[in-house]
């Protein structure tokens, strides 16, 4: 963890050489969800409500899960930029130091500049909080932070996994957005409004619902049944990562037997 | 120190074809052919030495080197460094080892040096003290200390490379690889790198591991040449063995008093004459340098000598010969 945060400090001096981009990039990075959060304004401005949810509650599903995505591309973006060092051989250089290779691919990039997102969906998730007509409670505001962290995991796994093809394939996988870039788009809405298959898909396979949908029925006290399962479904979402690291492992076996 | 025994390993590469057609069928089937990177490689050693690794492009050295150094498992065979299998206990391995690619950097750009070489302290866990002390004799006997604060972007070449190596000995590693250190430097620079090389190997007894094409730095450097080609083992000796065998022949060329008449001369052959200028070829196996000599002053009047004895790049082309690689 200490080896984390200096390749942290040392990547961050880095990005500090090249202020201005940095800052671009940043102001970019929280103005672009802005234009999706107003889609979701005037789409609620005319239909007032989604199968029972209000604006206010989509916007709070909406923001944790554009916080997740957030910090999850901040701080694993070494794995989202895998492919690179594959093909340049980079990870040759992983594999002769004495660490193990997950710690030094996750130090290997963080992407500051998606603090402006994580600025955005905060805003976002202050306002939609303040509205909500929920009596806020220790164990929801743990439960909501859990929500931003196991939806941190979940899109980190999807990382590794999309990491973990480019050992066979070298080249990145465009095909993988699906399920990042994908889920994002689907979970910042409660899932019920999609039909039962994908609901499913999202719950079972890549738990995103795990992290938004269910726990937001324990916040909004909407729960059918036991709170106590829907308040810690996040943990779901941690569990998700361990599948993920697994089949990094055998990645990492084929690299090095084949080496290519 | 390095035991390797039987080393093998075979690539499966795809089969490239020409043209659209096949490109396109490339895309939904693919053919594979086998290539033996490494066929039965066996060497011994010893700590303290300094090792060129050398061989035509594509020759299996750097196959070699990556699994010696831990990166890739061989099919077959067996490599024991300092009593570690490098492929096995990965993490416990490379803490004793240092690596440089030549073409590949190993410090963080946008960075001070300095910089580079704290994260390297905490990724290998090097204590305080050690650190201190290796910095302190790194940045002298590389005469690191103007540019110790720069970006490594800011470098030139053999800055950087001179970092690079600073950077693989911080956490005094028993064995170094260098992979072509010498590449794309000029020619203070590659001195530079060259005796430093030799420093740490006399001061610190760190067995060294060189692979090059430039065979300046093997002659400058190494007491013992193994050669590969096609992923076989083809010559394992020293410097002086490979001249008694190949470099037999000295070059000597003579400048004279203008001679019209074509030189003979017993035990010489004449590569090329003018009337004021010749340059002959001794094989000092069948003729003693003398008596050519004295057989000249008999012919000509001389005017000046230069004896030459083959450049070891010769004798290398020469070995490549032999083994048709």
């Amino acid at each position: 963890m200490r080896l984390y945060w200096k390749y942290v400090v040392i990547l961050f001096k880095s990005q500090m050489q090249y202020r201005a981009s940095f800052w671009l990039l940043a102001l970019g990075q929280f103005l672009v969800p802005f234009s999706v959060f107003a889609g979701l304004y005037f789409l609620f401005e005319r239909f007032e409500q989604i199968e029972g949810w209000q604006f206010h509650e989509v916007a709070l599903c909406f923001a944790v899960i554009h916080m997740s995505f957030s910090l999850s591309e901040c701080f694993a973006r070494g794995f989202d930029n895998f492919s690179g060092m594959v093909a340049n051989a980079e990870f040759d250089r992983v594999l002769v130091r004495p660490r193990g290779t997950i710690i030094q691919v996750l130090g290997s990039k963080f992407e500051f500049t998606r603090a402006g997102r994580l600025v955005q969906s905060l805003l976002v998730l202050a306002w939609a909080v303040s509205r909500l007509p929920v009596e806020w409670t220790l164990l929801k505001a743990v439960t909501l932070m859990l929500m931003v962290i196991s939806g941190t995991f979940i899109f980190t796994g999807i990382f590794i996994l999309a990491a973990t093809l480019c050992f066979w394939t070298v080249q990145g996988l465009e095909i993988v957005n699906i399920f990042t870039d994908g889920g994002r788009q689907m979970a910042q809405y409660p899932l019920q409004i999609y039909r039962k298959w994908v609901t499913r898909f999202f719950t079972f396979i890549i738990p995103f619902g795990c992290v938004n949908y269910l726990p937001l029925l324990y916040i909004l006290d909407k729960a059918p049944g036991n709170e106590w399962l829907y308040m810690l479904a996040p943990l779901a979402g941690i569990v998700f990562i361990l599948p993920c690291l697994f089949v990094w492992r055998i990645g990492v076996r084929h690299y090095r037997s084949t080496g290519s | 120190m390095i035991t390797i025994k039987g080393l093998s390993k075979t690539f499966h590469v795809a089969k490239r074809s020409s043209g659209m057609k096949e490109a396109v069928k490339a895309l939904f089937h693919r053919e594979y052919t086998a290539v033996e990177a490494l066929k039965d490689i066996s060497f011994t050693i010893n700590p303290g030495e300094i090792v060129g690794y050398i061989g035509p492009n594509g020759a299996g050295k750097s196959t070699t080197i990556k699994v010696m150094s831990g990166i890739l498992v061989p099919d077959g065979g067996i490599c024991s460094i300092m009593g570690f299998t490098p492929w096995q206990n990965r993490v416990a391995y490379v803490k004793h080892i240092g690596v440089v690619f030549g073409q590949r950097s190993q410090l963080w750009w946008d960075v001070p040096v300095i910089d580079s070489f704290e994260l390297l302290r905490d990724i290998y866990d090097v204590p305080e003290q050690e650190y201190r002390s290796n910095l302190a004799l790194l940045t002298e006997t590389l005469d690191l200390k103007d540019i110790i604060q720069t970006p490594v972007r800011q470098l030139s070449l053999g800055q950087r490379m001179r970092c690079e190596i600073a950077a693989s000995l911080l956490h005094s590693p028993s064995v170094l690889f260098l992979d072509e250190p010498t590449i794309g430097l000029d020619a203070v620079s590659k001195i530079a790198v060259r005796r430093f090389i030799r420093t740490i190997n006399e001061e610190k007894g760190v067995t060294v591991i060189l692979t090059t094409h430039d065979m300046n730095d093997i002659e400058a450097l190494a007491q013992r040449i193994i050669l590969i080609g096609k992923g076989r083992l083809l010559f394992d000796g020293s410097l002086d063995a490979i001249r008694s065998r190949f470099g037999t022949h000295k070059t000597l060329t003579i400048v004279y008093r203008n001679q019209p008449e074509p030189l003979q001369i017993a035990g010489a052959v004449v590569e090329s004459w003018s009337p004021e200028r010749a340059v002959l070829r001794v094989d000092t196996e069948q003729a003693v340098i003398s008596d050519v000599l004295i057989d000249l002053s008999k012919q000509v009047e001389l005017l000046d000598v230069a004896i030459d004895t083959q450049p070891i790049e010769d004798l290398i082309v020469q070995l490549y010969k032999e083994h048709q690689i």
